[in-house]
């Protein structure tokens, strides 16, 4: 009978066996995190953090290391908040070919520099659906331009600069044909092209023009950089979807071993177009931008382009093999070495620049790809790193000789040795690694104290909000041999690309206030006395004032149903952080925020007749509740003459 | 003829109480934890069924060219519960002829069954993690998927965990609780 027990007791044992599962992925904050990423209330952080807000189309602003949201720049979508893309001034911003376009997909951003090195002047921003370039200005956190690019879809490996931000690139992920042509969908091969476009960057102005494009194969250009020191005249694009897949694209476009990196000389490619190698053709593209003095966007369409053919022009572009559907293509601070990662690749291939100088010198090319030489792989090869992780997507840099990969699939950061290629340090995310940031990461001179992984996926690290949850950051203090995780914190749209440069770079370049003396705005009101209405035919302008705590005029009458309202509100307020908001109801439009010396105009086209209170939305003193006024409109044909002011009462009396 | 003893009579009922559990629990299950999937992952297998993360882990799958695991491409979920239920049928047999010899046939069945199921489960476990779709988007040079069919292993990003569920641990008390009572009525049967 005992006998028995036994297997009976082995059974009994499947509980324990069963409750010894693998071991969870354990939170990996150690040491004093905590107070590396401490900023006292009153303190400033240390460096100035901007993000790509993906889906959002916007920008955002977060200090390091604390990780705090300090701002939204609206970019590529318009922003009810402040009424960018709402107002009269800004609606002109988002102009295309295709009249006003909401909303955009905004993936990488790049800090201008000089030599190799931030100099704090602008931001630049892609938007990768409706392929456009944006500058965003420093000093006031603005957009001031907004470049529209034909001949492109998904501008996808763009706006990446080159060291003196000579040009702002662009380039195709959905090759397309050049032009309207209408096309069968399954003559990719022979109509359909991806273009790399160099932007030209006014030195002093700022001001974006497309100098040239270069039309290539139609396949999938991923992301891009520029050259450094040794390689400043070139410029490399990964690319894939060599296999020319038009759908399918997941299993298609994934079949060959290699894609290419594409190195392009655009020193040469600027010679070709200077000396008349290219050719101008047409293409209809909007220009919008922002006249600081104006205070008001213009949208300009643009009519032709000039296109080079790397067959008209030799030397100037070569392919280097890249295993599987490259996606980062990262320069390291020497300029010396280009990492391609193949998102679908079990290694890291790191190629040197002057190898492929040589290879081409004694051209150790391997064919060639729809016309353009192939460099031979083990020809452009520095080494590669084995068995780094799975799914390598981005790498950036640090000020040691060290490179830092994101492995996406494997979800983890991974710190190489450019030196030797060794593998020297990992560390997890939480989850889902997609791009990461050093600030000056993709400069000559990187900062070697922060590193930022923006993730995809955040499932239970923060409280559930629905279905629906925030996409995250991580920061993570990699001065010392190993890294350390310091903070996990949720982000706005989803994070691709980002820049960080130290606060003290732009901090005191801030404009406080804009002086109403330079107030440019052609619908300017200079002090209460000016404040008018002016009726042209159904057109009404509202010249009005507002500063604490009123609006001049705040009674109007004698307008009309479909009369079509523009109040043109001018911020008297001659000081730092005083706006003023301004919003009417049943206005089917947005507010305005108006800040301290600027004019903008909110249009209001009523539909009904009635009393329509109006008032400031930005609580700006003690009196802001009582910032308010009143609009009367009126039947339509009725005999209500036009009558405004602030202050005056009517003698009861008299109305009865 | 020898006649079964006590012990080996009382063996029989718990035998086919064990093998009952498999209609009332899971029989195997493996186990999958990456990164980006903190709780983990996890596919029961039954008698007759697939339960568990089945899907999500198809569509990870399909990544690295594996096919896709579908309850209906599984014959065994017909034949093994019938393999099951014709065995305890046969244990009341032996309970009824009460000879030693059909309770070492009986014991000889079971190690025949437990061996092919074995066989089958490792076979299948071969073919799905060996046989993968060549246009796959994720090839890597010399991978192979194979599930351990007892342990732990590591695929990829991904940790597997293979090990018997509650009616599995039952199922492996039976098979012992069968040997050494074969071996317990052998020795009787000398004395």
């Amino acid at each position: 009978m005992k006998r028995i027990f036994l297997p009976l007791c082995l059974v009994a044992s499947v509980a324990f066996v069963q409750s010894c599962k693998m071991k969870n992925t354990t939170s990996a904050v150690k040491g004093d995190a905590d107070s590396k990423v401490y900023v006292a209330p009153g303190k400033y952080d240390e460096y100035y953090n901007f993000v790509s807000g993906g889906f959002n189309g916007q920008v955002s602003v977060y200090g390091l290391p604390s990780g705090r949201l300090l701002k939204l720049i609206p970019v590529f979508a318009v922003f009810p908040e402040n009424g960018y893309g709402y107002s009269e001034e800004t609606k002109a911003m988002l102009n295309t070919t295709n009249g006003q376009i909401p909303w955009d997909d905004q993936h990488h951003l790049d800090l201008s520099q000089t030599n190799g090195e931030q100099d704090g002047r602008w931001l630049f921003a892609n938007a990768n659906n409706t392929p456009r370039i944006a500058r965003i200005d420093l000093k006031t956190f603005k957009t001031v331009e907004i470049l529209q690019i034909p001949n492109s879809a998904g501008n996808h490996s763009s706006p990446f600069i080159t060291e003196n931000t000579e040009y702002v690139v662009a380039g195709t992920r959905f090759s397309v044909p050049l032009g309207a042509e209408d096309v069968p969908i399954s003559s990719f091969k022979q109509n359909f092209h991806s273009t790399a476009s160099f932007i030209s960057v006014d030195k002093n102005s700022g001001n974006m023009s497309i100098a040239f494009q270069i039309v290539l194969p139609g396949m999938n250009l991923d992301l891009s950089h520029g050259g450094k020191g040794p390689s400043h005249d070139w410029f490399f694009f990964s690319s894939y979807n060599t296999e020319q897949a038009y759908t399918l694209l997941e299993v298609n476009a994934s079949q060959k071993d290699k894609d290419y990196i594409v190195a392009v000389n655009w020193k040469k490619a600027e010679e070709y177009a200077k000396a008349g190698k290219g050719k101008k053709v047409p293409a209809d593209y909007a220009h919008n931008t922002y006249d600081e003095g104006k205070q008001t966007a213009t949208s300009v369409i643009e009519h032709d382009v000039l296109l080079l053919d790397p067959k008209d022009c030799p030397d100037m572009i070569y392919m280097i093999p890249c295993p599987k559907s490259p996606h980062g293509c990262d320069i390291d601070p020497s300029g010396e070495y280009i990492v391609g990662s193949g998102k679908l690749a079990a290694l890291i291939p790191v190629f040197s620049f002057s190898k492929i100088i040589k290879a081409i010198g004694s051209k150790q090319f391997e064919g060639d790809f729809q016309g353009i030489p192939i460099i031979k792989y083990e020809a452009a090869l520095y080494g590669e790193v084995q068995k780094p992780g799975l799914g390598p997507l981005h790498t950036e840099f640090d000020d040691k000789g060290n490179a830092y990969t994101s492995m996406f699939l494997s979800s983890e950061v991974v710190k190489w040795s450019l030196k030797d290629l060794k593998v020297l340090d990992r560390a997890p995310t939480y989850y889902s690694v997609g791009h990461l940031m050093i600030p000056g990461g993709d400069t000559r001179k990187p900062s070697g104290k922060y590193l930022v992984a923006y993730n995809k996926i955040t499932k239970d690290r923060f409280l559930p909000t629905g279905p629906e949850l925030a996409q995250s950051a991580q920061l993570y203090d990699i001065s010392g041999d190993k890294m350390q995780l310091l903070l996990d914190y949720p982000t706005i749209g989803e994070p691709h690309y980002a820049q960080a440069c130290l606060a003290s770079l732009i901090q005191d370049k801030q404009v406080k206030y804009y002086d109403i003396n330079k107030n440019g705005n052609e619908f300017v009101t200079m002090g209460e006395k000016k404040a008018n209405v002016v009726r042209k035919g159904n057109r009404v302008d509202v010249y009005m004032t507002a500063i604490r705590s009123h609006l001049v005029p705040d009674n109007i009458e004698g307008v009309f149903v479909g009369d079509d309202i523009y109040f043109h509100v001018t911020n008297l307020e001659q000081d730092w952080d005083i706006p003023h908001g301004f919003a009417i109801k049943n206005n089917p439009n947005a507010e305005l925020l108006i800040m301290p010396g600027e004019t903008v105009t909110l249009k209001f086209t009523p539909q009904k007749q009635g009393i329509y209170p109006f008032y400031c939305t930005d609580f700006c003193s003690a009196l802001h509740q009582e910032m308010s006024g009143y609009l009367r409109v009126s039947p339509k044909g009725s005999n209500t003459p036009l009558k405004f002011g602030t202050g005056e009462t009517a003698d009861t009396s008299a109305q009865k | 003829m020898k006649t079964l003893t006590k012990p080996g009579k009382i063996s029989i009922v718990i035998v086919m109480l064990f093998l009952a559990t498999l209609w009332l629990f899971p029989l195997w299950r493996i186990d999958l934890r990456a990164p980006q999937y903190p709780g983990g992952l996890s596919m029961q297998i039954w008698l007759n069924d697939l339960k568990g993360d089945v899907p999500i882990i198809n569509g990870l799958n399909h990544y690295i060219g594996m096919q896709e695991i579908n309850k209906k491409d599984f014959r065994e979920f017909i034949f093994l519960p019938a393999a099951i239920l014709l065995f305890i049928l046969f244990g009341f047999l032996v309970l009824l002829l009460k000879k030693k010899i059909y309770y070492y046939i009986w014991t000889a069945l079971f190690i025949v069954i437990a061996c092919f199921s074995f066989y089958d489960f490792y076979m299948w476990e071969y073919n799905y993690g060996h046989h993968l779709n060549p246009h796959a988007p994720i090839r890597v040079p010399g991978m192979s998927y194979q599930p351990p069919l007892f342990g732990y292993k590591k695929l990829l990003n991904f940790e597997v965990l293979s090990q018997p569920d509650i009616a599995g641990w039952f199922f492996i008390g039976a098979g012992m609780l069968l040997a050494s009572m074969t071996i317990y009525e052998w020795k009787k049967n000398e004395k």
